[in-house]
């Protein structure tokens, strides 16, 4: 749906692009209704309304921050600090609503501003990534390595450390709630999971459809021809690790409505490898120019639906990541023979 | 070429005014910072992370990058701390092996199925962390006290700890292969210009292979270490090794794309990063202000900011200068 590419090659080798892509669209999807098949056959109770639920939360906040991650790895960069940058966001909302630092009466207004406060910051941080990488021409792996260390350690002083336990409805819904819930029938869908199928449709539309959509892919593909072309490099890669914050800002938040607490020491740790996992699962080239949003929703689907048949099956969760490690490796490895 | 060099030797002495700036600041405002005790228990502490960036340091100057080395890390512990009751040398040699085999392992992914550093690392990263929780069963593995096995972490050879020992040796022996092997100078060829080192016939799949099984062996020792210094095996520690020996690294003025390095510049990286936290213990034992240990990692996060930005001026006026 979303697969698109820099630009328009020669007719003949378009189409043994376009064919290389759809067999690599085919084989992420094949695996994950492979897996699906597996699961129905083998696991117990796996086509119950509960199984799709349990997966689709877990699976939600490694979606939202891959969406941002795609779009970073579209313009041949990385974003290492998208842990770091949840904890953050996650530190600095429960200061607000928790009035700590200045009083708000109302509750939602309380949480309004705790939420927007939050995922700007994470974006503002996002920014700064981009800054420093197109200011100083630092590679990305070390731009955003400065708020990998840095960025928890912020979180850390801002709480001391401290975890924060709260009980708040009104902010909790962004992980808690559900949408279209049937009375007896179906208990609704959770609102992370519709934060992340809204934010895939639109980010694949973005990278598909529109001019800055088509300019990450240029640049990606060939950042000298992009810049020489009249693509504004510095100013389009920083509204992408932007975007890349505001993700993971977002994410932070419905990770520690989902815990009822924050812990800056705990949340998002290990996301960004999470996240660049179903990027690379999802068939998006990791040095950029060729992006799949979807492909990363189903590179994360496969990862999480790998971990949920083992553990349903009385693997180890230490063994489930052996099988990650070589999932990731086979799944990479076909990419570079799809391109050779 | 004489500009690449004049680069390297303010890269590489920029760290080193920097540590002995931070030296001459603890020395003059804390009693015991030069201290016998306070010097060995900083050089004990740190020598892990030491042959950890040695390894990543070989790594980073072929271009390539290597996430595994704190999950490898703590492999080696767990399985040199199962292995502690038979001996020092079979504990040490079985977390090294452990090393080995992770080494092995990203040297032909990355060689043979050309896979990207970044990604093949990653997966191992999962791989020895899985491996290590499975054998220890999810818990910390104790290390046997009687066989000598903690001598190698917690003794001494005149007052200089064993460890750091250790590491001494082997930055020299990075020190010298680097400067004085045709192997060294190809991982400095290679990172430079791995196309151009491939034409002249150099060896480049040999060495590159050869330079993820050091640093995973250098790994693997660094676990036997941390599982002797603290009597356990721990297969959840060396989170985030990874990323402080690439900042030692970096903040060693080594380049990241590749092509410059310095082992000693290295070495002086991890002092520096490591005296930053022992001088903010000193801070807070002096009770004037009190920061909390979260402060480190800021601290950390700033310095590494401040050097890569400093680099990235100095290389853009090293190019400018080369194009005139």
């Amino acid at each position: 749906m979303s697969q698109a590419r820099t630009q328009s090659p020669p007719p003949a080798s378009a189409a043994r692009v376009d064919a290389i892509a759809a067999i690599m669209r085919f084989s992420t999807l094949g695996a994950l209704i492979a897996l699906i098949i597996f699961n129905v056959f083998f696991t117990n109770h796996f086509l119950a309304m509960q199984t799709l639920d349990v997966n689709l939360t877990q699976v939600a906040t490694i979606v939202i921050v891959g969406v941002g991650m795609t779009l970073v790895i579209a313009t041949g960069g990385i974003d290492l600090s998208v842990g770091s940058l949840m904890a953050i966001s996650g530190a600095i909302a429960p200061i607000i609503f928790l009035n700590k630092v200045f009083n708000i009466g109302e509750v939602h207004v309380a949480v309004a501003v705790a939420m927007i406060v939050a995922v700007l910051l994470a974006g503002a941080f996002g920014w700064f990534n981009g800054w420093l990488i197109t200011r100083f021409r630092i590679q990305p792996i070390i731009g955003t390595l400065v708020l990998f260390i840095a960025g928890r350690g912020i979180a850390q002083v801002m709480t001391n450390g401290n975890l924060q336990p709260f009980k708040l409805d009104a902010f909790q819904w962004i992980g808690l709630g559900r949408l279209f819930a049937i009375q007896d029938v179906y208990r609704g869908l959770p609102i992370q999971v519709a934060i992340m199928i809204v934010l895939v449709i639109a980010a694949a539309w973005v990278l598909k459809r529109s001019l800055f959509g088509r300019q990450i892919l240029a640049i990606g593909g060939n950042e000298r021809a992009a810049r020489l072309s009249g693509v504004p490099v510095a100013q389009v890669k920083r509204w992408v690790y932007c975007i890349s914050g505001l993700c993971a800002g977002l994410a932070g938040l419905v990770v520690i409505a989902i815990n009822s607490s924050s812990d800056a020491n705990q949340v998002g740790l290990g996301m960004e490898l999470d996240a660049i996992a179903a990027v690379a699962v999802g068939g998006t080239l990791l040095s950029g120019g060729r992006a799949t949003i979807t492909g990363t929703l189903i590179g994360a689907l496969i990862i999480q639906l790998v971990r949920y048949t083992m553990l349903a099956n009385g693997v180890p969760d230490d063994v489930a990541k052996l099988a990650k490690a070589g999932l990731i490796v086979a799944a990479v490895w076909l990419q570079g023979q799809g391109r050779a | 070429m004489k500009k690449t060099s004049f680069v390297t030797f303010l890269s590489s002495q920029g760290v080193l005014i920097a540590l002995a700036l931070l030296i001459l600041f603890g020395w003059s405002r804390y009693d015991n910072f030069l201290g016998l005790f306070n010097i060995t228990s900083v050089l004990r502490y740190n020598s892990m992370f030491a042959l950890v960036s040695l390894g990543m340091c070989f790594v980073i100057m072929t271009g390539g990058i290597d996430l595994s080395v704190g999950a490898t890390a703590a492999l080696g512990s767990v399985v040199s701390a199962i292995l502690s009751p038979h001996g020092t040398l079979i504990g040490t040699l079985g977390g090294v092996g452990a090393g080995l085999i992770i080494g092995l392992i990203n040297g032909f992914v990355i060689v043979r199925l050309r896979i990207l550093p970044f990604i093949a690392t990653l997966a191992a990263m999962l791989a020895a962390n899985g491996a290590a929780l499975v054998l220890a069963g999810d818990q910390s593995v104790s290390v046997s006290y009687d066989s000598g096995f903690t001598d190698l972490g917690q003794g001494d050879f005149y007052n200089i700890p064993i460890p750091a020992l250790i590491a001494a040796v082997l930055y020299v022996v990075g020190s010298v292969v680097l400067n004085y092997t045709s192997a060294g100078r190809t991982v400095l060829a290679i990172g430079g210009n791995e196309d151009a080192s491939r034409l002249m016939g150099l060896p480049v799949n040999r060495v590159k292979f050869l330079v993820y099984v050091a640093s995973g062996c250098l790994s693997g020792l660094a676990g036997v270490i941390l599982a002797s210094q603290f009597g356990a095996g721990q297969p959840i520690e060396g989170v985030g090794w990874e990323l402080a020996a690439i900042a030692s690294v970096v903040v060693g003025g080594t380049l990241l794309t590749g092509g410059l390095g310095s082992v000693g510049a290295t070495l002086a990286g991890v002092m520096l990063l490591g005296l930053i936290f022992n001088v903010l213990n000193f801070e807070n034992g002096m009770g004037f202000i009190s920061l909390s240990a979260y402060w480190q990692s800021v601290i950390r996060g700033v310095f590494l900011l401040i050097v890569v930005i400093l680099q990235s001026q100095l290389m853009g006026r090293a190019e400018r200068a080369e194009a005139q």
